[in-house]
């Protein structure tokens, strides 16, 4: 691999990413699978580099998850977006953030359709405006979640109390970086680093200590793909999309996996478990799984957040391997206490994975 | 092991060109040079008398062989009735019924 | 000299025409860019279809053109039509007036590191046909002596017949480069599995089919019908291959030693700027456009410019050689005319 190489695809693929002052959506899902990773870019946002954003209770699902089912028409998906631009509009911000991928690759969409089809995007308003009396400006920038960490990145590097390092052996940590596919595989251009060598995940790596695994692979989607998951008789595909993944990094003993999509570390981490059940393989050491987090997780965890503050004892993969790897303390007896030290249940450990 | 999912990995349909064994089919190459002449033209298979009943095709029979599959190459190959058709048709000149009978001795089960 | 002829370009197409002016008594004056004369085929091995190597066919056009005027290492400054002719600045400070000038300013190579998905730049051991013409004359690149060669793959249409790479045009001569390629590979690595990847083989030339037949029959090269769709490196370093076979429906996987991409012919770096100097049209392949595509391809619109060989559009080397004799009868005729 030459890696000067993929730096020079790398200049190619920056984008100007404005600093302050954005209007944040969350996503659908990820308050369930990943409790503290949202919570956390807010924390890392607002209160440690003190920047402004903004996000109102009023706003909802962008439609991406039904649009991508095939279930919804694009007409309304876009009304839906137009909708949640009227909301940044009112709360009078231009900079638009959105906490999931496939969000962001719909408001891309949309937006990029819209310059095509200025019609269409008459036509949106005129519905908007029939629905909910309701008008919009488009966002000045849109940007993914992740783009904003990765702004961020060294500042972060700069206050963090670990880094991705082996504590034991000094060696950097061997991270596979998984990006979402509405990142960039839409619109290259739109991603930091382009569809092939996304740097997003890369640059987080980087500023942090790791080094980036490069696996044959690693395009691969990460097994959700809406109608492969959602359509029961077609999980099998989403499984299989999953172990391929696994299949591909596993010479390279990986020690943690960061996702920047919600889907992604769901399938990859929750699938592991089902590997292991159905097919008695496993990919970590002695019996463990490869972690997997976002990388709102994975700030956190440099900048010395408690873990089970982060919301990691939600994860399937034991992440406590990794969190000795790495050197963070953490009480064990504390993992599965709530809010106000609440002793809440403990799951049942699997078979053949081996968790804490 | 049970699976209490509902669900399984699905098989791969990827032809992995890594795990073909071309040993059987470098001796065809060696005693018909012409196994590797095929350009998949298409001409036998549209002559063939027994293709339209069986699903017999020598362009088909070629390029499972060389892709390793050999179970659905000699089951296809059952039905062929060395009738010759596909001979006088090849634009290639290939000599298929000796062909087809040098694959049949190599790569014939029991 | 009233009677000045200028060409613009030093490979093959202007050497032709060089020797064919200086037969006819006419002593034409060549402006190369570069250092050197042969533009591309000077830096390839052999040539299809009988192996000739390339560089006797450039020392040969070298020699017969040594009475002409060339400057290396000259570009056209700037040019303009005057009543009868046309003035030419040159960048070593020279200027010129001609009545004709005959652009063979050629092609250039597609940038393969453009197909990102095929990691030319990026893998180790992925090379282009360039590259390994380069191998066959030097028999130094560390790509190719990097290890053992198993396997080894040819990508057909690197950036050829391709809306994305923003080239629809054929480049005609990659799918007998391929093949010729290939064999030469075989001959040097008889143990080799080598693949070419293609979406149709074009072998329209004289004895291209002979050549595509014995690659098969001969040398057992495996043609996959299917365009490759993406190149990753696996942790030995070898380059891992994925493609549809369409003759299968179904995909394909392979993992290589080496792999080839055939880059192919687009349109000159200068083409645009030196169209504009004139108003001269482009074609929308990018190259320059001929009076008329059957009946007048060595002509421009223009009075007394005149085009050979893949300035106007991928060429062999023989329909090179024989444009350039054509464009040089045609001036001769044009400045009889006059």
């Amino acid at each position: 691999m030459i890696y000067q190489g993929k730096q020079k695809i790398w200049a190619d693929y920056q984008k100007e990413i404005p600093d302050d002052h954005w209007f944040y959506v969350r996503s659908c899902i990820r308050q369930n699978f990943f409790p503290g990773a949202e919570r956390m870019f807010l924390e890392i946002c607002r209160g440690v580099l003190g920047r402004d954003f903004y996000e109102t209770p009023s706003h909802t699902t962008c439609g991406g998850i039904a649009y991508h089912c095939d279930t919804i028409p694009q007409e309304t998906v876009m009304t839906i977006v137009a909708r949640q631009f009227s909301l940044m509009t009112e709360a009078g911000y231009e900079n638009y953030v959105a906490s999931c991928i496939t969000s962001f690759g719909n408001y891309i969409e949309i937006l990029e359709t819209w310059n095509e089809f200025p019609e269409l995007e008459t036509r949106i308003r005129e519905l908007l405006w029939k629905a909910c009396r309701r008008e919009f400006k488009k966002p000045k920038y849109v940007a993914h979640a992740s783009d904003l960490i990765y702004k961020y990145r060294n500042l972060i590097a700069e206050k963090a109390r670990y880094r991705l390092v082996n504590a034991r052996t000094g060696e950097p940590l061997k991270v596979v970086e998984h990006i979402g596919c509405h990142y960039s595989k839409m619109f290259p251009s739109k991603g930091v680093g382009g569809a092939e060598y996304p740097y997003v995940l890369c640059g987080m790596v980087e500023a942090w200590g790791g080094s980036v695994v490069d696996y044959p692979e690693r395009r691969h989607c990460c097994g959700y793909g809406f109608r492969q998951y959602h359509v029961k008789a077609n999980r099998g595909y989403s499984l299989s999309n999953t172990y391929k993944n696994f299949e591909s990094m596993e010479p390279y003993h990986p020690d943690m996996i960061i996702t920047n999509c919600p889907g992604c570390p769901y399938f990859l981490d929750r699938w592991q478990y089902v590997i292991a059940e159905t097919e008695g393989k496993t990919y970590g050491d002695n019996g463990y799984g490869i972690p997997v987090f976002t990388y709102e997780e994975v700030a956190g965890l440099v900048l010395g957040y408690d873990p089970w503050d982060l919301g990691l004892q939600l994860h399937q993969v034991a992440v406590e391997p990794l969190l000795d790897k790495i050197g963070i303390p953490y009480r064990p007896e504390d993992k599965y206490k709530g809010v106000d030290r609440k002793e809440l249940m403990k799951p049942e450990l699997p078979g053949v994975l081996r968790c804490c | 092991m049970d699976n209490i999912f509902g669900f399984k990995l699905s098989p791969s349909s990827t032809i992995d060109m890594d795990k073909v064994d071309f040993t059987l089919f470098d001796k065809l190459h060696e005693l018909e040079p012409d196994a590797w002449k095929c350009m998949a033209c298409g001409s036998c298979s549209a002559t063939c008398p027994a293709g339209t009943f069986s699903g017999m095709s020598l362009r088909k029979v070629l390029h499972c062989l060389q892709r390793g599959k050999q179970k659905e190459a000699v089951n296809m190959l059952r039905c062929c009735m060395l009738c010759g058709k596909c001979s006088i048709v090849c634009p290639r000149g290939i000599n298929t019924r000796h062909l087809i009978l040098s694959i049949c001795k190599l790569y014939k089960e029991d | 000299m009233k009677q000045n002829i200028v060409i613009v370009g030093g490979g093959i197409a202007g050497l032709e025409a060089a020797k064919r002016l200086l037969r006819l008594g006419y002593r034409p004056i060549i402006v190369e860019k570069q250092d050197r004369l042969g533009g591309h085929v000077a830096q390839w091995h052999c040539l299809f279809p009988d192996m000739t190597p390339a560089g006797e066919v450039v020392s040969g056009l070298i020699r017969d053109t040594a009475e002409a005027n060339i400057f290396l290492e000259t570009e056209i400054s700037f040019m303009n039509r005057l009543r009868d002719g046309y003035n030419i600045m040159l960048s070593n400070g020279i200027s010129v007036i001609a009545r004709a000038v005959l652009f063979t300013t050629g092609f250039s190579l597609f940038d393969a590191a453009k197909k990102e998905e095929y990691g030319y730049g990026v893998y180790d051991r992925v090379i282009t046909n360039g590259d390994l013409e380069h191998w066959f004359n030097t028999g130094s690149d560390k790509r190719v002596d990097g290890g053992e060669i198993r396997a080894m793959g040819f990508v057909h249409c690197v950036g050829s017949r391709d809306e994305k790479a923003r080239n629809s045009q054929c480049s005609k001569v990659c799918c007998i480069t391929a093949v010729k390629q290939a064999i030469e590979m075989k001959k040097k690595f008889p143990d080799a599995a080598v693949y070419c990847f293609y979406m149709d083989l074009r072998m329209f030339g004289k004895k291209f089919e002979d050549f595509y037949i014995s690659a098969q029959r001969d040398y057992g090269i495996r043609f996959i019908r299917g365009r490759v769709s993406e190149v990753s490196e696996d942790i030995d370093g070898r380059v891992v291959v994925k493609a549809e076979d369409t003759l299968a429906g179904k995909p394909v996987k392979v993992k290589l030693d080496l792999l080839v991409l055939m880059s192919g012919m687009v349109c000159g770096r200068d083409t645009e700027s030196l169209a504009s100097m004139l108003r001269l049209p482009v074609d929308t392949d990018g190259f320059f456009k001929s009076r008329n595509n059957v009946s007048a391809v060595v002509q421009s619109p223009l009075e007394g410019i005149f085009y050979a060989g893949a300035c106007t559009g991928p060429k062999t080397i023989p329909e090179t050689l024989a444009e350039a004799d054509t464009a040089a009868l045609e001036i001769v005729s044009f400045l009889y005319r006059s």
